[in-house]
């Protein structure tokens, strides 16, 4: 088939460059190991509870050595569930200190939801069934809004938290 | 041949049908559109107690899904009837499949209107809507199916007649687009009807949500091209022919057809790149794929920018860009069209970054999602649509484009193009500083962050407004073409090829390989990932119909 010799150039090109973003996509993802979350670990939707991370005392933030913390949550229609205060009331705002290994992992006992620390790549779809879990470093000081980014009912705009970043 | 005749009165009818549906949902999606930019400004509630999701569904079904599919199946029977013809009876079995659709879109609106399906347009479970929306949307599947497959006869049927010559190019690429659509919405009617209306009957107690998902992106990827393929009928076949030109090449048009068959369904998976329980290998598998409609992509841009510079320079305008400048810049025919392509080269861009492997992360299910698909679907193929209009409904009608309506329907282009700056623009940044998608107004509690966003909020109900006045500003025109525009004869414009151009090679249409390696790309792409995802499922979802205000 006769192809026109300027197109040549142009899928030269074109495919060229392709081939060049999928390689450093690649590198990316097989050399650095940055992979999208993937867990790929089932939680039963009806009994959260049976599993360690998701017991009332364990939600929230919990430091497990020098700058490495754990924060799992509980992400349900229209709440996210950061365990209590020692007065009981619901936590809505984690503070972490600056530098910090953090890995979150959420579950949802009832609809998808999602989990997005505005402004960060710690973005996760959060669904039955399954444990979402990102592990992260905190590098930028200040206050972020974690806001639930997938539709999950009439009072899904109402579901939110915050996690400040301090030096 | 059949270009030289006047459209016959029953066949402009049914095409017609479609475009009216067509239209009712321009306006009233748009509408609803409208009201979402004003709400989220934070300055404007819903009266009567209607709620925001509410309207957020019907806007994305009614234009997502509504919108395109009549406006499509309406220009691409007008195109098979052009090219190859549509008999009696093809033309009888058309009437039923648009009837079957109005059928279902009647159910699937109603159950809207009240309130008992505020799922989105993705529906996903287990959010649970009444079963009439399911209902609904499967006839119009089957609706469109039929559609697909009286195409697929109009092409055999000329084939038969005409032993030994390639098949007309616009037939060729509907019959292209209709393959990759009854092989795509499979996996969305499979859900639909396995899944989903069993459970919401309450015949299934649970539902499996990650396959339901999984399907509905099979399936929801490739819808995206079914828009997008007839706007590049139009950009390969038809707008060479309003500014007086050729094709510039039959074969390269058939090959980026054929390739973006190949390389639009079997990517999904892109669209679920920050779920879990999807193994990231496979993930990356279905990026690579998706990155291969570039190469199509780029044939297109190339061929048709080619075309422009030809016909200019063989019209005598010389230098660089002189053929630029005497392009037909006042012929609504031909802006529409082209503000959309110009459109779709930050689309294109915005879309590989949306299908990167890891970059997703920052802006999946932002308010730079909405932003994309408002300049690729809503930009580059609607306005490519409003192109169409305008020749094919005084076409069908029997009238004329006067002088006054191409006035206005550049006004029209501008308005759109303006509003689609401000308000896609917005979204976008918006998007980068983290701002949800699908979301009422909300202050966030008052934090930092959610006060920033609220400034582009603002930008958007603007832009939403002048979106709304280029939304009224087409309807008046569509009336106008379809009723009282004064009587006349309006071009079907057809380019034609060169007269020494190559012979398309035969191979091009070998239906059997083309279907056969899109099949073995699907296998390929979703196989072991599926038969994962069913072997290590957890306990199925129970119906959740409370969510969305339906108790």
């Amino acid at each position: 088939m006769h192809l026109h010799k300027y197109e040549k150039i142009w899928l030269v090109f074109g495919v060229g460059s392709l081939i060049f973003f999928l390689l450093i996509l690649g590198f990316g993802a097989f050399w650095l190991g940055t992979h999208p979350q993937s867990h790929g670990v089932t939680i039963d939707p009806n009994n959260l509870e049976a599993h360690e991370a998701f017991e009332p005392e364990n939600l929230g933030v919990t430091k497990v050595a020098d700058d490495e913390y754990i924060v799992n949550i509980v992400a349900s229609a229209f709440n996210y569930d950061l365990g209590t205060d020692e007065e009981g009331t619901p936590v809505k705002n984690i503070r972490i200190p600056k530098g910090s290994t953090v890995l979150f992992q959420v579950a949802s006992p009832d609809v998808v939801h999602g989990f997005n620390v505005a402004g960060t790549n710690v973005n996760m779809m959060v669904e039955p069934g399954y444990i979402s879990s990102i592990e992260t470093v905190l590098d930028n000081v200040g206050e972020y809004t974690i806001v639930c980014n997938e539709y999950c009912g009439v009072g899904h705009h109402q579901m939110f938290a915050s996690l400040e970043v301090y030096e | 041949m059949s270009e030289k005749l006047q459209i016959a009165k029953p066949e402009s009818r049914l095409y017609m049908s479609f475009l009216y549906v067509a239209f009712i949902s321009l306006f009233i999606g748009g509408l609803m559109g409208l009201l979402q930019t004003l709400v989220r400004s934070g300055e404007f509630t819903m009266p009567w107690g209607v709620d925001y999701y509410q309207i957020l569904t019907l806007h994305g079904v009614i234009l997502g899904l509504v919108l395109t599919t009549y406006f499509i199946i309406g220009f691409q029977y007008s195109l098979m009837g052009k090219t190859v013809g549509i008999s009696f009876k093809q033309r009888k079995m058309a009437w039923i499949g648009f009837w079957v659709m109005v059928i279902g879109t009647i159910m699937t609106a109603i159950t809207i209107l009240l309130g008992k399906a505020s799922v989105l347009y993705t529906f996903y479970a287990p959010l649970q809507a009444h079963p009439v929306f399911y209902i609904g949307l499967a006839f119009v599947i089957i609706g469109s199916w039929i559609a697909a497959f009286v195409n697929f006869r109009q092409l055999y049927v000329w084939k038969q007649k005409h032993p030994n010559e390639k098949s007309p190019l616009l037939a060729f690429m509907v019959v292209i687009n209709m393959i990759m659509w009854v092989i795509a919405s499979l996996g969305v009617a499979v859900a639909v009807v396995v899944q989903f209306i069993p459970w919401s009957l309450g015949y299934a107690e649970t539902i499996n949500v990650l396959i339901s998902r999984t399907l509905f992106w099979y399936f929801g990827h490739p819808l995206v091209y079914f828009w997008l393929l007839p706007a590049y009928m139009a950009w390969y076949a038809i707008i060479p022919k309003i500014i007086g030109g050729k094709i510039f090449s039959d074969s390269l048009a058939r090959i980026a057809f054929i390739l973006l068959l190949f390389f639009s369904i079997p990517v999904g998976f892109h669209h679920q790149l920050t779920e879990p329980g999807i193994d990231p290998i496979w993930k990356f598998v279905q990026v690579v794929l998706t990155f291969m409609v570039v190469i199509p992509s780029l044939m297109t841009a190339f061929s048709i920018f080619a075309t422009f510079e030809i016909t200019g320079r063989r019209k005598g305008f010389r230098g660089l860009f002189g053929w630029f400048k005497h392009l037909p810049w006042k012929d609504v025919r031909f802006l529409a069209p082209v503000i959309g392509m110009l459109a779709f080269i930050p689309g294109g861009a915005g879309g590989i970054i949306n299908a990167s492997h890891q970059m997703n992360a920052v802006v999946h299910n932002t308010i730079w999602v909405t932003g994309h698909f408002h300049i690729t679907a809503a930009t580059t193929v609607v306005l490519t649509f409003f192109g169409i209009t305008y020749w094919l409904v005084p076409h069908l009608t029997g009238r004329k484009l006067t002088k006054s309506i191409n006035r206005l329907g550049i006004i029209q282009s501008i308005f759109w193009a303006v509003g689609m700056t401000i308000m896609s623009g917005a979204m976008h940044i918006e998007g980068l500083l983290g701002a949800p998608r699908r979301s009422s107004f909300s202050t966030y509690g008052g934090t930092e962050q959610a006060s920033e966003w609220i400034g582009y909020q603002m930008a958007q109900a603007i832009g939403g407004s002048i979106l709304f006045i280029g939304i009224l500003l087409m309807v008046y025109i569509f009336i106008k073409l379809t009723f009282f525009a004064p009587k006349g004869n309006e071009e079907f414009p057809i380019a034609e090829e060169e007269e020494n151009a190559e012979q398309t090679p035969k191979w091009l249409e070998n239906w059997k390989l083309w279907i056969a390696i899109t099949i073995a790309l699907i296998l390929f792409a979703y196989t072991i990932p599926f038969v994962d995802i069913i072997q290590n499922s957890p306990p199925g979802s129970p119906a959740f119909d409370w969510p969305i205000g339906n108790s």
